[in-house]
């Protein structure tokens, strides 16, 4: 029997939660394919269909409650922000390998939802870029700087068929990131380096947009009480703090804070990855611990690393932190003198 | 000077459903042919019955004396004949019967006489003394004593504060009792501010409740009173007896204290108003103003005689409507399921809520903890709620533990916005009951094992002395034969005993109080039963 309370807070469940994690992504995801073509609408079918596939299987294996846990829209939410951390258009077999690891290995080898100690999306793209680096620096660039953006259909064939008549530099160009690593690393000047035409006005053009409609998804879903203000705030305020120091310390080989802050990853893990309440930090000192820290090793991991990304590699380093920090971050509990005032 | 008012954290706006049932006045409720008074209506130890099958009883006459400090008499609702000291369900979260004084009314209602307290001139232990036997309780669920809590304390009170928050969702038994009867539960307040000799009164009332704000505010003006009507926003818990402290004054109380110990004191308006009775009237407490919502045809407040079956106070209500499911006592969030309807209405019993799956929809089945911490944003008392839950539900009592189960005052916030939809509350009192029973049990292997210790002590103990005796008396017999010295078997038997008697001293001076080498195979068996108990308990083995 279950006792009281007897009443609870309507329209709230793990599903509604995980729709309206999807629908903050939703603004980002147009911007994605308004300036990089359709390509990401079939990465996310792909995405969402082997997702869906390794889910009901890892269930039916536990033997726990398929019909409960299918529906829950965890691994969708999953899906989509690994479709949104790698590049569209590239083999359906990627996304395979990639969503096993998220999916099988990270998330239901650990006991399945609310148990993975790492992010799952972030697991599956830290193993492809691992494994594949070539595949996973393939990005379409802006549609107005390709010789060719390929249509839906043709997404279509070059994920299931291959290349067939396209040319991979036909669609693709080295993204912001990548161009900033290894132009930096040949010595070529900073100035020269952002006269190339990939760059925009705060950092990659049309990734600046896309940066800023998963801000705007990010903000929907704080004013939704969906997260809170800490992992967001203290993330971005330490990524700009990280990058403001190494530019001025260095300031030939670092970008500055507006280009950081405005790259899809810090946004997309600012507001929607590192704030994964399973595997990050529950109290709000913990929260901004986790976040700060976070942001810094983004940055530094950006700045000196051998990838020209850290967002995912900062958050999985930290996801191993977060019970140890939450532990020494506890609140001070009503009653309890520790940090407060209690009684007259 | 405005009285400030301070904040809570967490908290929740349910719906409040407050306007099915606080629209018409308290209505008296008739008198029932049978009543049932339990002897343990109260926090404490049950009362003792003082009547016996047969007795006539006259309204208001003890019929359950204080069963020890902390505790209530019971009186007789009204005039009639006892039939007898049953047991029967009751209305109780645990479902189980409980002895219960029945009495068959004659339909005289005649009154014992009562005699008024006149507790403005009476000293204030006699006016203590006259609570002490008039059962009053805390009438806004926790049926606490009255009395024991208007003792003289240890610390000055120096804020008395008069709950009327009732932030319960459906309940609008103090608002009407408030909006009807301001003056008398003033009046009630006043003279608790007297026994207490508590400098201030604040009266704190939530701002959905502006009706009965304005009656407390007119009652304050026409005694002349200083005693300050708070308007505390609507937000559950504040009517939590530490929560609204914390609204009207901004203070804690210390975990693991009573809010005596920082000189404040709270009572519910119902409280106040039944010893407003006991005082003025010598009326003791047999009657409440009970709310009676949800699902039937007439909501409303109704005052009804302790003892009488709720299904008749359901039945004033218009009866239960078609595809009704259930019945609560209190409100949604912090009562529980009735599973009798001829459990009789007693001193807890502020509202029934007749229940339909379309105003309270069955909790879905529960899926794991995400620790999205929504519950840690509506705990009132800052807890990590779902720490404690995953704790409990590993039964890792200690973290459980550590992280203050203790201090979980089982409001139902967390799961309520739980959207896992986890009944966490369930989760606690479960862990509560485990962590009191290993309590107990360990006290109980404490005390055996001290007891065995001591057996073992007294045995070994006894052994020596007779070894002591037994040496004494063989010198004396050997001094009084010393003149036979040269006899060599005297000699050998002397230096014999002068041996044992050695032995003796030195085993004597070697005795340690928790000796428990060379025991036999049985106080070995004993002994390692004794061990498994406690390692059981939990407790860390350490060797006697």
């Amino acid at each position: 029997m279950i006792g009281s309370p007897f009443v609870l807070l309507e329209k709230n469940s793990v599903r509604i939660t995980m729709f309206k994690v999807m629908l903050a992504l939703i603004p980002g995801t147009l911007a994605h394919a308004w300036f990089f073509g359709p390509g990401i609408f079939v990465s996310l079918l792909v995405c969402g269909f082997f997702a869906l596939l390794f889910e009901g299987l890892a269930l039916l294996m536990r033997g726990c409650c398929f019909r409960n846990f299918i529906g829950d829209g965890s691994v969708l939410v999953t899906a989509w922000l690994f479709a949104l951390s790698v590049p569209p258009l590239a083999p359906w077999w990627l996304y395979a390998i990639g969503l096993l690891f998220a999916v099988i290995v990270a998330k239901h080898m650990y006991g399945g939802l609310g148990q993975n100690p790492f992010n799952p999306a972030m697991i599956g793209y830290a193993v492809l870029i691992v494994s594949f680096p070539n595949y996973m620096t393939q990005w379409p660039g802006p549609v107005h700087l390709v010789n060719h953006v390929p249509s839906l259909a043709e997404a279509f064939d070059l994920v299931f068929a291959g290349q067939g008549s396209i040319s991979v530099d036909a669609y693709t160009m080295a993204s912001p990131l990548d161009t900033v690593k290894t132009l930096l690393r040949a010595g070529v000047a900073k100035a020269d380096i952002l006269a190339n035409p990939v760059f925009g006005r705060l950092s990659g053009t049309g990734l600046e947009w896309v940066a800023g409609m998963y801000l705007l998804g990010g903000l929907a879903l704080l004013a939704n009480r969906q997260i809170t203000w800490h992992v967001p705030v203290a993330f971005l305020a330490s990524v700009v703090a990280t990058a403001g120091l190494l530019q001025a310390f260095d300031p030939t080989n670092n970008m500055g804070p507006l280009f950081h802050l405005f790259t899809a990853s810090v946004m997309l893990g600012a507001f929607f990855i590192a704030t994964d309440p399973v595997s990050g930090c529950s109290t709000p000192r913990g929260k901004l611990i986790f976040a700060g820290l976070a942001g810094f090793l983004a940055i530094v991991i950006r700045s000196y690393g051998g990838y020209p990304d850290g967002v995912a590699f900062a958050i999985l380093i930290m996801n191993v932190a977060a019970p140890f920090i939450d532990a020494y971050t506890q609140p001070r509990v009503y009653g309890h003198a520790r940090g407060g005032k209690v009684g007259r | 000077m405005t009285q400030p008012i301070y904040s809570f954290p967490g908290g929740l706006h349910p719906a409040d459903h407050k306007a099915e049932s606080n629209g018409r006045p308290i209505q008296s409720a008739p008198l029932s042919p049978r009543y049932l008074i339990p002897l343990r209506q109260h926090a404490g130890l049950p009362a003792e019955p003082l009547v016996q099958a047969g007795d006539t009883v006259l309204k208001g006459q003890p019929i359950g004396a204080p069963g020890g400090r902390i505790s209530a008499a019971v009186h007789a609702p009204t005039s009639g004949r006892v039939v007898g000291i049953e047991q029967h369900p009751l209305a109780h979260p645990s479902g189980l019967d409980d002895w219960c004084i029945v009495i068959e009314a004659d339909g005289r209602d005649e009154a014992v006489a009562m005699t008024a307290i006149d507790w403005r001139q009476a000293p204030v232990w006699e006016a203590r003394a006259a609570l002490a036997e008039m059962g009053l309780v805390g009438l806004g669920g926790a049926v606490f004593p009255s009395h024991v809590k208007l003792e003289s304390h240890l610390n000055k009170i120096e804020t008395l504060i008069l709950n009327g928050a009732e932030c319960e969702p459906w309940i609008t038994c103090d608002d009407r009792l408030m909006r009807e009867r301001a003056d008398a539960v003033l009046e009630g307040a006043e003279i608790m501010r007297r026994l207490l000799g508590a400098g201030e009164l604040l009266i704190g009332i939530e701002d959905n409740k502006p009706e009965a704000v304005a009656a407390m505010r007119a009652a304050c003006a026409a005694a002349g009173s200083d005693a300050k009507v708070v308007v505390v926003p609507t937000r559950y818990p504040s009517g939590g007896a530490k929560q609204l402290i914390q609204l009207l004054t901004g203070l804690e109380v210390p975990a693991g204290t009573l809010s005596t110990d920082i000189g404040i004191q709270v009572f519910n308006v119902a409280t106040a108003y039944a010893l407003q009775r006991a005082m003025e009237l010598g009326e003791p407490l047999i009657s409440r103003v009970v709310t009676v919502t949800g699902h039937v045809a007439r909501p409303g407040n109704y005052e009804i005689r302790l003892g009488a079956p709720i299904e008749e106070l359901i039945q004033l209500a218009g009866g239960a409507l078609p595809g009704a499911s259930g019945y609560l006592v209190g409100g949604p969030l912090m009562g529980f399921d009735l599973d009798s309807l001829h459990a009789p209405v007693t001193k807890g019993v502020n509202c029934i809520i007749v229940t339909h799956p379309a105003l309270f929809p069955p909790r879905p089945r529960a899926m794991p903890c995400t620790r999205c911490g929504q519950c840690a944003q509506a705990c009132p008392a800052n807890l990590q709620p779902f720490e404690i839950f995953l704790y409990a539900k590993a039964k890792n009592l200690d973290k459980a533990q550590a992280y203050h189960l203790a201090d979980c005052i089982e409001c139902g916030c967390c799961s309520y916005v739980c959207p896992s939809q986890i009944p966490l509350v369930d989760y606690y009192r479960f862990a509560k009951s485990e962590v009191a029973a290993r309590d107990r049990e360990k006290q109980a292997a404490e005390l055996a094992r001290d007891r065995h210790e001591f057996h073992l002590y007294r045995l070994e103990r006894e052994k020596q002395e007779k070894a002591e005796r037994l040496g004494k008396k063989a010198s004396e017999r050997l001094e009084a034969g010393a003149v036979a010295a040269d006899d060599p078997e005297a000699a050998r038997k002397k230096a014999l005993l002068e041996a044992a008697i050695e032995r003796a001293k030195q085993a004597k001076a070697a005795v340690a109080p928790a000796n428990t080498d060379n025991l036999s195979p049985e106080r070995q068996a004993e002994i390692d039963a004794i061990e498994a108990k406690r390692k059981e308990a939990g407790q860390k083995e350490t060797t006697p």
